[in-house]
């Protein structure tokens, strides 16, 4: 019936909000050749976007997040598919009133305008039909709206079409996916084979199951967000519009209520998580709705009947008024919470834009495209990243263990530091049963289990007393612990040893692993053999890629070593960029990482070794093979905690006899274990270093970050172009370390900020630098051996001068903070690291 | 001998009937009727052209119009008395309701609307509708004697002509004033005078994809054509429509010459409805709609835009 | 006045029909599908919640089948039934003659006394017109099926149906059974209150006594598939001369 075209450019799969806005993005910036299909019909075809409820919250904390729904909400403006209507955010307990105000903080980091906390009579005077005698307060933001997702879709399709780079066809089912060489090559539907060059694959909750046709892997779970429509309303029955009153989101049930027309939407995530396979769901002809609509199930909605009744009685509670529409409306799930974005690490040319929902959909889209033509989206997307899951985060297992965990956190009050329960021990160290023996408390990160702290050292706190900067406020110390502090003073008395396993390691061999180092880092790599350099990778416009360690083994032979969050993604990254000839191994699951840092750390490691550890005989970044216990291990002497050691790389399998050897010597030297709260946090800030995905971020450049080299060198690599243009612009904004003046709150109660919050003028005014980007905490945690609480920030200039006086909003309350410059507060000349 | 229950209203042979007698007659040449009511007596001759040599009419002072509860005892007094091997009826609304009163009375199994049947000793094999013909059921039924209805329009009735007229046999029921409670009292026009949904022969139906505001352009399409207006469940759900105009599972089931299903996407129970059209039309915006499948003739676009502009032809066609 | 309704639980029927492999029954196994009652049962509960509205009294449920159909009785519950009744039986289906039986027998042992039960005229599923006519016959009582419109006066029934464009209009003596057709009336939605109060409603479970299938299902088939061939006129409405060319060839435009 459809005249499918042979061969494309790019195969957009998908007609909903996503693959609208690809299609229509692609087209914008030059794409000629673009074909989408849909399996099901046009303008609805069956998908997440055909009964999504459509509302648009602006505030999130989550930067990324943030800045794809604002971009999206100026999208949906553009088209005149928005209208605006205002959104509350109730709370009805005392923690989420903090939360409200938390919220309000993000709102201002991100830039989000009129935001406001109500009263419980303020909220009654904006939506009659609330009772305001149920909750303590709400948020109220006034830019939050309501799309038409699907007209939306409309436009952008036609849009497209009318550049004359779009043909879009209806009721076309993929049946395979064609890759060779690790190239997608075509896409085979039921009515006949495109040859493509790109596939995009934006198909919702079926993403997993179409990417799989091709061998890769999208990690998402279709999954039920029920909701109902009741009506007529009486109070509604003159409603001119969709929507007249603001939307209310009852946060601390889970739940939301718009009036929508003259009925009114109740939503739901607060129900048992219910998680479906892509096969689960039925074609368009089998199913009896929308394939995505599936049976209302009342039974699990029995406690939300309730709370919409206690909020909203007037109309909740009017039995005249019918459950005209109730769904169990599917959508797509991760395990993490955000979008998969990006080329897919198994097939060159297939790109994933999937679990994104109608509120980010358009920015979505927009960033997908400048992906593929230009090579990088100007939002930083890199936590939506494809290519960020480990193979054990792909698991069938951990998608749904994790989605049914993270489902009722949607409106949940999540902690920054909230660790998940489901799925752990994953990925476990050689030392996993000493540091449990050691009481180590364990965070993850990418499913590794890594100590934080340990109880071993609560000892410590006596000892230290107040230098350990207690926290009383349960929410500064949830996921906390003092002990912290005290591993980090007595690891700059003595020593501390650190499990870094969680660590990406890989291998860069043959004839082409120079130009390939060289193409991708920034710094110099043509250096000598046994050479540690740590270098920026930049994005072709000259932002953040990545940070990382590369070690020159031997003539053709680097090894990077890169932290684990975000490991695959730089191996992807590398991989794209290589030069002919080079050999990429992946270690990370080969090789563990013990750090050893500390005054000490040198008598400890000389008590293990033969080798000469001295200054002289093992200078700071530098790396060699050294045998301790028997094994051979490759030491490099670098640090990030700021202060003189070790990272030793061994075998996973020779690991724990290292771990033992350093340990019984260390006994003598005061060798105490320390978690990753020094690691990540103290040490690091102590010394300013940045944080990739902190302070570091395409967002941002080098020359901002402050980590600009003085000399570029000669050899050509990727953002060499746009970094030296930076090199003469002016500089719009600069990365500062401030520290805080008073921490106390108006109750008398000491507070201490997390991060993320709005870094503001002496008068509490907003921070915008030349390119419009807000001031806020990049990174936060204390300082202990300078008895300070350390904030990160990026300041525009007129800001940035040491000893200039600011403050920082936290919870609803600002505190003044003082900038300390752009470098270290602690043992600036680095004596330490060097002695 | 197959007993057949031909049914009338007020005197007017039920064509319906006439299927079940077709039916029986494939299984059995020797076929006899049975109608109720002292109106049936004039119009049973006209049965021999059936195929039935004896028309049992069972006439009581009670029985002045449609009385099911009666027809079935009469039904089920005469089936006693004869002992044929089958009594069956069309699957209408009244033969099911007479043969399944028949078969409660004499504690029977009963199986509506069969498509096929074969009888046997104490055990007869059936085909027969569930969900309305959605889903076939074979099925044993055990009984010494069958009581069955037959499927609408699976059987084709099939006049011999020449046949010799039917002989009328007139017996008098044993009735009950119970039986008789349940009868018509009086009956009321439909309203309009226009063509009734089941026996129209031109139906133009609307579905959701027309919208509440979009019926206008069927109706007039409906007169020109003379016929009349269907809808789907959705719409009488909506309220858009009256629910008698409902074609489906649940509403009426239509065969008419021509079915236009427009903006109707095809969910199973309207299909059930309307499938046995001799030619149906489906004006749909979705190509891959189920309706398709059943659709002789296909037109891609929405109601909006198409239904005007043939209106617009059909007037201007008719000159 | 109380009022019994019988109901039954059935699957939701799907755009597409398939079978269990055995092929005796829908196969509901994907989460596509869900559970509903047939149209003519919810007509069936809106007619009695009708009655009791006007007149005082209970609606109480009786439905024959499996522990879940208990999801369809609070799904009635929440638009005025009062009380449920089921006559719980394992997975395999009853043909109607038992299904009426049980029914009947409960109905009678229950400790309410009826004025009226009201049914579907035919079960979504099995299609077999005739369960309500049997439970009238057990009790002894009359029944009107087909029925379009209904009214209750003076323990008088008045009944309306459909034969062509005309309406018949029945009266019976309460207590009497009623066998409603869908369109007797447009069953309202739950209202939340609604739900919240038939989570609280009670379901009595009664074991009914089972007997030996005589219409016995051997197995379920599904019709040939439609190929789906239509002839497309075209698109839009430049299709419109070709569609008049169609009603000319068959006849219905002269």
């Amino acid at each position: 019936m459809s005249n499918l075209p042979s061969s494309a450019k790019c195969v957009v799969i998908g007609a909903g909000i996503v693959g609208n806005s690809v299609a229509y993005h692609l087209a914008r910036l030059g794409w000629t050749d673009i074909v989408q299909i849909d399996k099901g019909p046009l303008p609805n075809p069956g998908g997440s976007t055909g009964h999504a409820s459509n509302f648009i919250f602006l505030v999130d904390h989550t930067k990324e997040m943030a800045e794809l729904t604002l971009d999206s909400v100026r999208q949906y403006e553009e088209f005149g598919t928005f209208t605006k209507c205002g959104g509350i955010e109730v709370a009805r307990t005392p923690e989420r009133m903090q939360e409200l105000t938390r919220r309000i903080t993000s709102g201002k980091s991100w830039g989000v305008e009129g935001m406001s906390l109500l009263t419980p009579d303020q909220v009654k005077d904006m939506v009659p039909f609330i009772d305001e005698t149920v909750i303590l307060g709400g948020f109220y933001t006034e830019g939050v709206g309501v799309v038409d997702s699907l007209r939306m879709g409309t436009i952008m399709r036609e849009k497209a079409v009318e550049m004359g780079a779009l043909q879009s066809f209806a009721n076309v089912e993929v049946d395979d996916l064609t890759v060779v060489d690790g190239r997608i090559t075509a896409v085979v539907t039921d009515q006949g084979t495109i040859n493509c060059e790109y596939a995009v694959i934006a198909c919702g909750c079926w993403s997993r199951q179409i990417a799989a046709m091709a061998g890769a892997e999208i990690p998402l779970t279709p999954a039920v967000h029920q909701m109902k429509d009741i009506g007529t309303v009486p109070m509604f029955a003159d409603a001119k519009g969709d929507i007249e009153y603001p939307i209310v989101r009852d946060m601390d049930t889970n739940m939301y209520e718009r009036q929508h027309g003259t009925g009114l939407e109740i939503g739901s995530y607060a129900h048992r998580p219910m998680l479906y396979d892509a096969e689960d769901i039925p074609s368009n002809a089998e199913a009896a709705l929308s394939p995505t609509e599936f049976p209302f199930t009342p039974d699990d909605f029995a406690e939300q009947d309730e709370y919409a009744l206690e909020l909203m009685p007037d109309i909740v509670g009017d039995e005249t008024i019918g459950e005209k529409y109730a769904i169990n409306g599917i959508l797509s799930l991760t395990p993490d919470g955000m979008p998969i974005l990006g080329e897919t690490p198994e097939v060159k040319g297939l790109w994933a834009a999937s679990a994104v929902w109608v509120k980010e959909g358009p920015g979505v889209g927009r960033a997908i495209a400048e992906w593929m033509i230009l090579g990088e989206p100007e939002i930083d997307v890199h936590a939506s990243d494809v290519a960020r899951f480990y193979p054990q985060q792909t698991t069938t297992k951990h998608i749904k263990d994790r989605t049914a965990e993270g489902f009722n956190k949607t409106y949940g009050i999540v902690h920054p530091a909230e660790q998940w329960s489901s799925n752990r021990e994953v990925r476990i160290s050689p030392y996993f049963e000493r540091e449990k023996a050691l009481g180590a408390v364990f965070y993850e990160t990418v499913m590794w289990e890594r100590p934080f702290w340990y109880d071993s050292n609560a000892g410590l706190l006596e000892k230290y007393g107040d230098a350990v900067m207690p926290r009383v406020a349960e929410w500064d110390s949830r996921w906390w612990s003092p002990i912290i502090n005290a591993e980090h003073l007595q690891m700059r008395e003595t020593a501390g040893i650190v499990d870094l396993t969680a660590f990406a390691l890989f291998d860069i061999t043959g004839p082409g692993a120079l130009a390939t180092v060289q193409r991708v880092c920034m710094r110099q790599m043509d250096v000598a053999v046994g050479k540690v350099i740590y270098t920026p990778v930049l994005s072709p416009g000259g932002g953040f890629k990545s940070d990382l360690t590369v070690m020159r083994l031997g003539d053709d032979h680097y090894r990077v070593v890169t932290g684990g969050a975000h490991g695959m993604s730089d191996l992807k990254w590398f991989k794209d960029n290589a030069a002919p000839e080079a050999t990429f191994t992946d270690l990370t699951e080969a090789m563990s990482t013990i750090g050893l840092w500390g005054p000490h750390a040198r008598a400890i490691l000389a008590s293990v070794t033969d080798a000469d550890v001295s200054n002289e005989g093992f200078g700071f970044g530098t790396c060699r093979d050294i045998t301790i216990a028997g094994q051979t291990v490759l030491a490099s002497r670098i640090s990030y905690v700021g202060d003189l050691g070790w990272e030793i790389y061994v075998p996973m399998s020779e690991g724990l006899a290292v771990w033992d050897a350093l340990w019984a010597a260390g006994q003598d030297h005061g060798l105490i274990p320390v978690g990753i709260g020094v690691y990540g946090t103290t040490g690091r800030l102590e010394k300013g270093y940045r944080a990739y995905g902190a302070e570091l971020e395409s967002e941002y450049t080098i020359i901002e970050a402050g980590m600009s080299p003085k000399k570029i060198k000669d050899a050509d690599f990727i953002g060499k172009q746009a970094h030296l243009r930076q090199r003469d612009e002016p500089v719009a904004t600069v990365m500062c370390l401030l520290t805080v003046d008073d921490h106390t709150s108006s109750t008398g109660e000491k507070r201490y900020m997390l991060g993320k919050e709005p870094i503001l003028t002496k008068d509490g005014g907003p921070i915008t630098d030349a390119h419009g980007r807000r001031s806020y905490v990049t990174s936060a945690g204390a300082g202990p051996s300078v008895g300070k609480h350390i904030l990160m920030s990026y300041l525009p200039a007129e800001y940035a001068a040491p000893g200039t006086h600011l403050l920082v909003e936290y919870l609803g309350e600002q505190y003044p903070v003082t900038v300390e410059g752009s470098g270290a507060v602690f043992d600036a000349a680095n004596d330490r690291i060097l002695a | 001998m197959i007993l057949v229950y031909v049914d009338h209203d007020r005197g007017v042979l039920d064509e319906l009937s006439l299927q079940a007698l077709a039916a029986a007659r494939g299984i059995d040449a020797d076929v006899q009727a049975v109608l109720i009511g002292v109106d049936a007596v004039a119009l049973a001759p006209r049965l021999g052209e059936f195929g039935v040599a004896t028309a049992h009419v069972g006439v009581h002072d009670g029985l002045t119009d449609y009385a099911p509860m009666a027809a079935g005892r009469a039904v089920s007094q005469l089936a006693e008395r004869l002992q044929p091997t089958a009594v069956l009826a069309a699957g209408s609304p009244r033969g099911n309701e007479v043969l399944a009163h028949a078969a409660a009375i004499m504690d029977e199994p009963f199986a509506a609307d069969c498509t096929s049947i074969t009888l046997g000793d104490g055990v007869s094999e059936v085909t027969r509708y569930r969900w309305a013909g959605n889903v076939f059921e074979e099925a044993r039924v055990h009984a010494p004697m069958l009581y069955a209805t037959t499927a609408l329009h699976v059987f084709a009735a099939d006049p011999q002509s020449g046949s010799a007229p039917a002989a009328i046999v007139e017996f008098a029921p044993d009735l009950t004033p119970a039986d008789l409670a349940v009868r018509v009292l009086e009956r009321t026009g439909g309203g309009g005078g226009g063509v009734s949904l089941a026996e129209a022969k031109v139906v133009v139906s609307g579905g959701r994809g027309v919208g509440e505001a979009g019926f206008g352009p069927l109706e007039e399409l409906a007169e020109l054509l003379g016929g009349t207006v269907g809808c789907s469940r959705v719409v009488t759900s909506a309220g858009w429509r009256p629910h008698a105009e409902q074609v489906g599972q649940t509403g009426t089931k239509v065969a008419p010459d021509l079915y236009i299903a427009i903006g109707i996407s095809g969910a199973t129970q309207h299909i059930a409805g309307c499938k046995n059209a001799k030619t149906m039309i489906a004006i749909n915006s979705d190509p891959d709609a189920t309706i398709m499948s059943f659709a002789d003739y296909a037109v891609i676009g929405d109601a909006a835009t198409v239904m005007p502009a043939i209106v617009e032809a059909v007037r201007a066609a008719k000159g | 006045m109380n009022v019994a309704v019988c109901i039954k639980r059935v699957p939701l029927s799907p755009g597409r029909w398939s079978l269990t492999p055995d092929a005796t029954a829908i196969d509901t196994s994907g989460s596509a599908m869900g559970w509903t009652l047939s149209p003519h049962e919810e007509c069936a509960t809106e007619a009695a919640v009708q009655l009791i509205e006007a007149d005082g009294g209970e609606v109480t449920a009786f439905s024959l089948g499996t522990a879940d159909s208990t999801e369809q009785i609070r799904e009635l519950m929440a638009v005025g039934v009062s009380r449920g009744v089921l006559l719980e039986t394992g997975a395999d289906e009853w043909d109607p003659q038992a299904t009426a039986a049980a029914l009947a027998s409960a109905i009678r042992d229950d400790a309410t006394t009826y004025d009226m039960v009201i049914v579907g005229t035919e079960s979504a599923d099995t299609s077999g017109y005739q369960v309500g006519v049997r439970i009238a016959h057990a009790l002894g009582w009359p029944i009107v099926t087909n029925v379009k419109g209904l009214s209750v006066t003076g323990g008088v029934a008045r009944c309306e149906r459909v034969v062509g464009t005309d309406r018949e209009v029945y009266e019976v003596s309460l207590p009497a059974v009623i066998a409603v057709k869908d369109g007797v009336n447009i069953p309202r939605y739950p209202s939340v209150p609604g739900r919240i109060k038939a989570r609280k409603k009670p379901i009595d479970t009664v074991a009914p006594t089972a007997t030996p299938a005589r219409l016995e299902k051997i197995r379920l088939a599904l019709p040939p598939q439609e190929t789906g061939t239509a002839t497309v006129l075209g698109t839009g409405p430049e299709a419109a001369p070709r569609v008049v060319e169609v009603l000319k060839e068959i006849g219905v435009l002269t």
